[in-house]
């Protein structure tokens, strides 16, 4: 499992790197996330479990979670095959839920690990894990507490797409971030 | 007692596509891979007696059972040289012919529901009878009784007993309405007939292990949205959670003498092989490395638990004895071996294998240390050997859908069985009881 390890130490490097020139973060468009806010009973701006919408005073509560443009928008982690480590492309939506749960410690997060259907149920199942878990590491670094976050996997169990073609395959191997 | 004196034979004659011609069996689906020189050379007399539906029933179960087990070549009727009732077995002229055993058999109706199967089996090398049984039944037991003759004439000529008797547990994926599935944990007679439901869920299963007795079944589900070990009484029906520690908790395997659990845990940081004392429930940890471990084995002796690890950087399978220690690697061919299953001799492990051409069956020989592949698809999945060792079942990829497949421990015959609804995977074959 030198990997692992191996493909740890280098998020962490890349982390540094990438933290010493870390002006890519999207405009700050604000509320871009619901549409209309009705007089009457709280509504839920975002169906996906966040939390924007008006609080028990009627104030909006505006929750980065759901700005479009933002990193925090991208809930699906992609991986190679057989393969638990990050890629590059996706190590700016970790850090970036990282940084979310850091400064919203009563938020929870549960990374769902998954993968696709080639190679046999059992050893999937640990694979999914494994992803959840390189997930949760770059949370972790980025000041996340473990108590916020939960893993589980489902393996090769729930597909998000069927089909055995490549691309359905790699729609297949993945974390999703369930806050 | 091997009354059949095995002996090699080249029958090339009567092979080919003859075999299948004169039976009907649009449900069974027989591949012959390779040539059958070598398969013993048997004769199936049509079956004889006054119950035409129960007789069709008995012949083509036996036939396929027989020919399914890559053990037999069943030579074509066309070239039996005594046809009908045989009063008087003609040894020479059906010796020159080629064929060395000879089964006839009879049903008779014997009142409302009830009936007389006899058989007997002629030994047509040493010219004698070999043995002969009658059996008096029902209709509904008529796929057993052909089942237990095709284990009677196994045994008989291979000196290893038959496992037509025994049964088979699998998960069947259904899908009920758009985004709605259904899982279900069924059983079914070895040739995949007679198909009943041990549990359904709306949530994914996995994994079924039987007990020794044959009388529970350990598996994986994912209703509580996590995976959790359950184990089943199969007569009571009678379902207790086993083990639901944080992380993972999967790919459940009995100990031969049935008092452990091997199991995958990663409640310690990873995925472990840890061990089970079914009666407290107290836990050992077995493999203590920060790869994946998973999918445990026994041995049948109960000495050693094979299982799959990355460790090595890919899936390959190891080997720890009971007590723990330093694991040994047994595989070392291809990229991708996993999810071993151990012969009741303990000198085959059948396993997934991948060496760039796709994921498929394959058998190391642990004496020999030879390699080889049984089945040539992509998605093959899911070996479990027959308790004696002569077939091994696993699920394949066909017309973009998940079924189950047999195919004989020498690659030889492979057959898909009884399509099932859904999609059909993860197969366990049974012990003998």
């Amino acid at each position: 499992m030198t990997k692992h390890y191996l493909s740890f130490i280098t998020i962490v490097l890349v982390l540094l790197v990438a933290g010493c020139s870390s002006n890519n973060t999207k405009p700050d468009d604000g509320a871009m996330a619901g549409d209309e806010i009705e007089d009457g009973a709280p509504i839920d701006l975002a169906e996906d479990g966040t939390s924007s919408g008006l609080d028990e005073e009627g104030a909006v509560i505006l929750d980065p979670l759901d700005d479009p443009a933002s990193e925090l928008f991208v809930r699906t982690i992609y991986f190679d095959y057989d393969s638990a480590d990050i890629r590059e492309d996706s190590l700016d939506t970790i850090r970036e839920h990282g940084k979310y749960l850091s400064s919203n410690p009563d938020r929870l997060v549960r990374l769902e690990g998954h993968a696709d259907e080639r190679g046999t149920r059992e050893y999937n199942l640990a694979l999914g894990e494994s992803r959840a878990k390189t997930v949760r590491d770059v949370l972790l670094l980025e000041g996340a507490q473990e108590a916020q976050i939960e893993l589980v996997s489902f393996g090769e169990e729930r597909p998000a797409v069927e089909g055995t073609d490549e691309s359905a395959l790699q729609l297949n191997r993945r974390v999703e971030i369930v806050y | 007692m091997i009354l059949f004196k095995r002996k090699t034979f080249i029958f090339l004659t009567f092979v080919t596509s003859l075999i299948f011609s004169a039976q009907s069996h649009a449900l069974l689906e027989i591949e012959i891979t390779q040539g059958v020189e070598s398969a013993f050379p048997i004769a199936i007399m049509p079956i004889t007696g006054d119950a035409p539906i129960a007789a069709t029933l008995i012949e083509s179960v036996v036939y396929a059972n027989l020919h399914r087990s890559g053990f037999f070549s069943i030579v074509d009727k066309q070239f039996y040289p005594q046809q009908g009732k045989i009063e008087q077995v003609d040894y020479d002229r059906w010796r020159n012919n080629g064929i060395e055993a000879l089964l006839t058999m009879n049903v008779a109706a014997a009142g409302a529901d009830q009936y007389r199967v006899e058989f007997e089996l002629y030994d047509l090398v040493r010219k004698k009878r070999a043995l002969g049984h009658g059996i008096n039944t029902k209709k509904n037991l008529m796929r057993k009784v052909a089942h237990k003759i095709s284990d009677v004439v196994f045994e008989s000529i291979t000196g290893v007993k038959g496992a037509f008797s025994t049964r088979i547990a699998y998960v069947s994926e259904l899908r009920e309405a758009k985004n709605n599935k259904k899982f279900i944990l069924q059983i079914a007679d070895a040739d995949g007939f007679n198909p009943r439901t041990v549990y359904a869920s709306p949530k994914q299963l996995m994994s079924p292990a039987w007990s020794p007795d044959g009388r529970r079944l350990a598996y994986v589900s994912f209703e509580n949205e996590r995976s959790e070990i359950f184990v089943q009484d199969l007569s009571s029906g009678t379902r207790s959670k086993l083990s639901s520690a944080p992380g993972i908790n999967s790919a459940p395997a009995w100990s031969p003498d049935g008092s452990y659990l091997a199991m995958t845990l990663s409640s310690g940081g990873n995925p472990d092989i840890y061990i089970m004392e079914v009666g407290s429930r107290k836990l050992r940890k077995l493999t203590n490395h920060h790869g994946i471990d998973t999918e445990p084995a026994w041995s049948p002796d109960g000495r050693f638990i094979l299982f799959t690890s990355n460790r090595s950087g890919a899936p390959q399978i190891y080997q720890i004895a009971f007590g723990g220690g330093t694991p040994k690697r047994l595989t070392f061919e291809g990229n991708y071996n996993a999810a071993p299953t151990v012969s009741a001799d303990g000198k085959y492990v059948s396993m997934v294998h991948n060496s760039g051409q796709g994921y498929r069956i394959g058998i190391l020989d642990l004496q020999r240390n030879t390699f080889r592949l049984l089945t040539d698809g992509n998605l093959d999945e899911g070996p479990s050997f027959a308790p004696n060792g002569s077939m091994i079942i696993y699920s394949t990829h066909h017309n973009n859908s998940t079924v189950l497949s047999a195919v004989s421990a020498d690659g030889r015959v492979r057959q898909r069985l009884r399509l099932q609804e859904g999609k059909v995977r993860e197969p366990a074959w049974s012990p003998f009881r």
